[in-house]
């Protein structure tokens, strides 16, 4: 498939006009799934017609299955998910010691995969990978995105927030033109997004699967003719504790559906 | 088994129910490409069976025009206690199975 | 000697009329009976929730045996053909399917008397901007 670069080009030029970026009222804020029809709101709703939910519930056997040198399961360590993991997705990416930076959700389960498990790591935007991340971040479903109030996650999220301003691309667009100044306006046929990372990993129609918070952002760089950072770069790690800032509050909704 | 099957666990003996079947299935058509533009091969379910106490109650021809992760819905009339069965047919002979039980009270 | 047929392309498909008239083996079609529930206006064409309903007692004597789903402008018309029993309470299907463009959508239901209904509904399906790119 291809993109449209006339529609970007003439968004380019519209937005070549607009104000500098500013922040969505909190009042404003609205998830992705308040711009679906009701069809894919009501797909998204019912998790026996939602087809997210096949990698939850892969997720969930693979979190039972004791594996790697050390033949441990998560369950081994992490017991009964719906309890150990409740909440957790809606914390990440949270700061790790070691690294000394901050790492999200399927970067843990990697780590944990790694030197817990002593396995092969599970690559990036990977079945199991995703199924694990959508399983963890499924008991999460409902409740309210709570980003943790640690000093040393700070540095890491102004860095996030001044990429979301950053132009990039021959397109020369920032997250920001499109997602804070011309949310609820039409791009092509449309709807622009405040791109609040509620849902991920979701169930995206046009994928016809399931995907990374991670891949999404690559689409967007690779959309304004920009090279897109690495899965795993620390630049998508640092934009999404940015986004999971903006969207405090807002509820998770993993596994979403969104066209 | 990547199926998700909804059926009321129970129902009123003469009561309409909905059954809702989904199958976690590519549906490819044959037409796509995937990386370096090399064409992925189609492979498509083109047969879904419902049976109750072994008698079909619902049958669906499928083609490549059914999304990815087929789902179907409709209805029967709950006479009896007993169990649903599906199948899913490949076109490469392949075939996949579900169960799901109902009360009839 | 005849010529050999030219193979047809995969965008070479039969017109909407045609694909109906082979499925009804040439016999009238009639308008009615049949409800077809499709959102005018969708997001993205590879997964839309479509409905169909006919008007039917579905008992021995009475009920749709077949209801068949084409479309007017994919490379191939079918999407499904669904088969019904007397006993399922109502004649109803839901499923999700894929519109390649902006088209055309057909219900048709074959009843126990061999009698042929139909509904059509035309879909609009948008086209998004900002789609995925691989690289």
């Amino acid at each position: 498939m291809r993109g449209r670069p006339w529609a970007l080009l003439l968004l380019a030029a519209v937005l070549a006009a607009a104000a500098a970026a500013a922040d969505i009222p909190e009042a404003d804020r609205r998830s992705g799934y308040e711009l679906m029809s009701p069809e894919l709101r009501a797909m998204q709703d019912d998790e026996l017609s939602n087809p997210g939910m096949f990698s939850v519930l892969d997720g969930e056997r693979l979190w039972q299955e004791p594996g790697g040198a050390a033949g441990t399961a998560c369950a081994g360590c992490h017991g009964d998910a719906e309890e150990s993991m409740r909440g957790v997705a809606a914390r990440y990416p949270a700061f790790d010691a070691a690294l000394g930076r901050p790492i999200d959700l399927a970067g843990r389960i990697s780590q944990c995969r790694t030197e817990r498990q002593e396995a092969e790591p599970l690559p990036r935007e990977s079945e199991a990978l995703l199924a694990l991340s959508a399983f963890v971040a499924h008991q999460s479903r409902g409740l309210p995105i709570d980003p943790p109030d640690d000093p040393r996650l700070q540095p890491f999220r102004a860095r996030g927030a001044e990429l979301y301003q950053t132009p990039i691309g021959q397109l020369d667009l920032a997250c920001a033109s499109c997602h804070d100044d011309n949310w609820g306006r039409r791009l092509g046929g449309s709807t622009i997004p405040q791109a609040h990372p509620t849902g991920y990993p979701l169930y995206r129609l046009e994928w016809q699967a399931l995907g990374s918070l991670q891949r999404r952002l690559r689409n967007c760089m690779i959309g304004v003719r920009a090279t897109p950072f690495d899965f795993g770069a620390p630049e998508l790690i640092e934009l999404e504790l940015h986004l999971m800032a903006r969207a405090a509050g807002m509820a998770m909704e993993t596994p979403a559906i969104r066209p | 088994m990547r199926t998700l099957i909804n059926v009321p666990k129970t129902a009123n003996k003469g009561e309409i129910v909905e059954i809702r079947a989904m199958i976690a299935h590519p549906m490819e058509t044959g037409y796509r490409t995937g990386e370096n533009g090399v064409p992925i091969p189609r492979r498509i379910i083109h047969r879904f069976t419902c049976s109750f106490a072994g008698r079909e109650i619902f049958a669906a021809d499928l083609f490549p025009a059914m999304s990815a992760n087929p789902f179907l819905a409709f209805t029967t009339i709950a006479t009896q206690s007993g169990s649903f069965t599906f199948t899913w047919t490949d076109e490469d002979g392949t075939t996949q199975s579900a169960a799901a039980e109902i009360t009839v009270t | 000697m005849p010529s050999e047929p030219t193979p047809r392309l995969a965008y070479d498909r039969p017109p909407l009329d045609e694909v109906i008239r082979a499925f009804t083996n040439g016999m009238a079609v009639r308008t009615g009976k049949v409800t077809l529930d499709l959102s005018p206006l969708v997001e993205n064409g590879n997964a839309v929730p479509v409905k169909v309903t006919v008007e039917s007692p579905m008992t021995e004597a009475d009920h749709v045996r077949r209801i068949a789903l084409f479309n007017e402008r994919n490379p191939q018309p079918d999407i499904a053909v669904f088969h019904l029993f007397p006993g399922a309470g109502r004649a109803e299907v839901a499923t999700r399917m894929r519109l390649a463009t902006s088209q055309k959508v057909a219900a048709v239901a074959e009843m126990a008397d061999g009698g042929f209904w139909m509904a059509e509904a035309s879909v609009v399906v948008t086209l998004a901007a900002c789609i995925e790119d691989l690289i």
